[in-house]
């Protein structure tokens, strides 16, 4: 007893506190954050000749090829400027797909880092979700040369692609912490979630839009998809940048307060990431 | 032991507990889980720490020693915040840097600038900092002229260099140090030791882990000792390796019982050591001093001359000499069970300043092959202030003076 009382009168300095998701230093959070997403981000193609270019160069090819294969060779719609709605839709799933996929193993992947040296432990899924943020950008730049090439003009409206790429980033990011925290105790989660992404990239209606499905008298699957976040994201942006035409998210469900839904999801799957990873967080070290 | 201490703490541990679980069969797929569910919470737990309390003053070099699976990693990267501790509290005053691993994080395909800023992001220093002071880490590297290569073209000195240049760059005020560190080549741990001693003069905290008794007595001001998670000494280096080398006797003795020792068995060594010129037990030694190495043999059964060898070994596992009996003293007579006998040698300790394992080989007669028993069990430290850089030092007696005529100044005669 004497002790305790002791040690509460004579200052000991600061407590060591064990790992967790978030020590403390928000600021620390966010810079080592970026270092990360950045080198690993300069990793992708450095040392071939063309470098940065490729950053470019490689989805402007690969879209290329989808654009004459859907719009030319094998029409799948005939919607307006439907390459380009086309395209915008594989760029966010591309996003949600790497940012994602990547996480489930990122924990892994620093096994040497968690076990080595004290940081904050969520740094890790999120310079994943940074890193696939970047790519997002550039693919987003390379889409909108499409754009420009399919006649489309830029105007104020498209700002409001801004708030929904937040969303759409809080989604991912919310899945990348529980899938990274998950994958530690539950090596099932990474087919799982591969199989998983395969079938969201039908169910979010990227190949064949929310019109086409629609128009086959399948209004109330159409509707339902459209539940799913990442499906309403995507017809929310082709109405954005695309044309009118393309309905908005909540013409989609049947009303604006339907769009709770796919917001509820959001919101839910990102407290759900949080809670599951500060829990596990303090054992990381000690489970890998 | 009463302490006043001079100056604040740097760190205090209080009652700290660590138990890991480990699960009796690795459960890390769902299928598993659900097809045994009872199964999923059979665990093992494995206390790894028990309830260690200990203060490190601001300044203090101090020595965290024991056997492998102690707990002094473990207690080390409690310390780090790598690890939770279940019970128990830690305090810290001041930046704390850990050397467990060196250069982690460190990307081959990425050039020197990048890793070094995330390394040094990681070990605490803010981005603005850690670009700030690239250049200074370069330059203790000793890489200038490699900056623009990717770390996988560096040889694994250059590696460890730039590594470790990154590592003293933080300026934390304690160091947490893991024996591991010290992996590198001889000039490389030299050089570590150096930077580490450079740090105890500036008055930084020390916290250094390892196994090594001699490491401990030459740079710690105290240590202490961890066995089972227990801490069961703390104290003066000389005192904690005292009681070291007990556990580490009474490891051997176990292990003999085992029947794992060399030899025969005839015979068994059952104590050796080193005295000074006074006659007096030591685990080090002064360099040039005249010394005495003591073994007493018991003998279990009949063993007709038995021979004894005692090699000193360097860190290189290199024998720098040898004393045996095997040239000049072959006969001793046949020696029944129950008997003893005292072996002593006495030398001039010319080894240079350093560590060396003595090495003692008792052999049938012949060859010195035909092993009895081999003792290897307490290092032995060199001290001294006159090292030539040789393996060993010889006191040579020199004659300086002009050539007489008679001597042959160059040419054929």
């Amino acid at each position: 007893m004497a002790a305790d009382s002791a040690a509460q009168t004579v200052d000991l300095g600061e407590q060591i506190k064990g790992p967790s998701a978030l020590s403390g230093d928000l600021r620390r959070s966010i810079q080592l954050t970026i270092a990360i997403a950045r080198n690993d981000f300069k990793l992708r193609f450095f040392g071939s000749a063309l470098g940065y270019f490729w950053q470019l160069m490689r989805p402007m090819m690969l879209f290329g090829v989808l654009y004459l294969m859907f719009t030319v060779i094998f029409p799948l719609s005939d919607l307006p400027a439907f390459g380009v709605a086309l395209l915008l839709g594989i760029v966010l799933y591309t996003f949600f797909a790497e940012a994602t996929g990547t996480a489930v193993t990122c924990v892994m992947a620093r096994e040497n880092m968690v076990r080595k040296i004290h940081f904050p432990r969520i740094v890790i899924p999120m310079a994943v979700v940074l890193t696939a943020c970047f790519n997002l950008a550039l693919n987003l730049v390379v889409v909108f040369i499409f754009a420009m090439t399919a006649g489309l003009r830029p105007h104020w409206g498209w700002l409001e692609l801004v708030p929904l790429l937040a969303i759409l980033l809080v989604f991912a990011a919310g899945i990348a912490m529980l899938l990274s925290a998950l994958y530690v105790r539950y090596r099932d989660v990474q087919p799982i979630w591969d199989v998983f992404l395969q079938v969201l990239f039908y169910g979010s209606l990227i190949l064949i839009p929310y019109e086409t499905v629609v128009s086959k008298d399948y209004e109330q699957i159409a509707q339902i998809l459209m539940a799913n976040p990442l499906a309403a994201a995507v017809e929310e942006a082709r109405h954005i940048i695309v044309d009118p035409s393309y309905v908005t998210a909540a013409d989609a469900l049947g009303g604006a307060v339907w769009l709770l839904i796919p917001l509820a999801i959001v919101a839910s799957t990102f407290v759900l990431g949080v809670r599951v990873f500060q829990r596990e967080a303090p054992r990381i070290a000690e489970e890998l | 032991m009463k302490e006043t201490p001079a100056r604040a703490a740097a760190v205090t541990v209080e009652h700290v507990s660590k138990r890991f679980r480990t699960p009796e069969e690795a459960t890390h797929t769902l299928k598993e889980r659900v097809l045994h569910p009872l199964h999923g919470r059979g665990h093992r737990e494995f206390q790894a720490l028990r309830d260690i309390s200990f203060s490190v003053r601001e300044g203090e070099f101090f020595g965290i020693v024991g056997r492998n699976g102690s707990g002094k990693s473990t207690l080390l990267k409690c310390l780090a915040g790598i690890y939770g501790v279940d019970a128990g509290r830690m305090y810290k005053r001041g930046r704390m840097s850990t050397f467990i691993e060196l250069g982690v994080g460190f990307n081959p395909d990425l050039a020197a600038w990048d890793n070094v800023v995330l390394n040094g992001i990681m070990m605490g220093l803010t981005p603005a900092e850690a670009k700030a002071r690239y250049r200074r880490i370069i330059e203790f590297a000793e890489l200038e002229d490699f900056q623009e290569l990717k770390l996988k073209n560096y040889s694994s000195g250059m590696h460890v260099r730039l590594a470790f240049s990154v590592a003293v760059q933080v300026d934390a005020d304690i160091l947490l140090i893991d024996e591991v560190l010290a992996v590198g080549d001889a000039a490389f741990q030299q050089k570590c030791f150096d930077v580490f001693n450079r740090m105890r003069d500036e008055g930084k905290t020390i916290l250094f882990v390892t196994h090594d008794m001699g490491a401990i007595v030459r740079y710690c001001h105290r240590a202490m000792l961890l066995e089972h998670g227990d801490m069961v000494a703390i104290g003066s280096p000389q005192d904690v390796g005292d009681r070291y080398l007990e556990l580490n006797f009474t490891a051997q003795e176990q292990m003999h019982a085992e029947g794992e020792r060399a030899g025969d068995g005839k015979a068994r060594i059952i104590d050796a050591w080193l005295a000074d010129s006074g006659g007096e037990r030591q685990t080090q030694a002064l360099q040039g001093e005249r010394c005495t190495y003591h073994a007493i043999v018991e003998f279990y059964e009949t063993v007709a001359n038995p021979s004894l060898t005692v090699a000193f070994r360097n860190d290189h596992g290199e024998n720098v000499f040898i004393l045996t009996t095997i040239i000049e003293h072959d006969r001793t007579g046949t020696h029944q069970a129950g008997e003893r006998l005292h072996y002593a040698v006495s030398f001039d300790n010319i080894l240079g300043p350093g560590r060396y394992e003595p090495l003692l080989n008792l052999a049938h007669r012949g060859s010195g092959h035909d092993l009895i028993d081999r003792w290897e069990r307490q290092s032995l430290v060199v001290r001294g202030s006159a090292a030539t850089g040789g393996v060993v030092d010889v006191e040579g007696a020199w004659t300086i003076d002009q050539p007489t005529t008679d001597h042959p100044v160059g040419g054929a005669v």
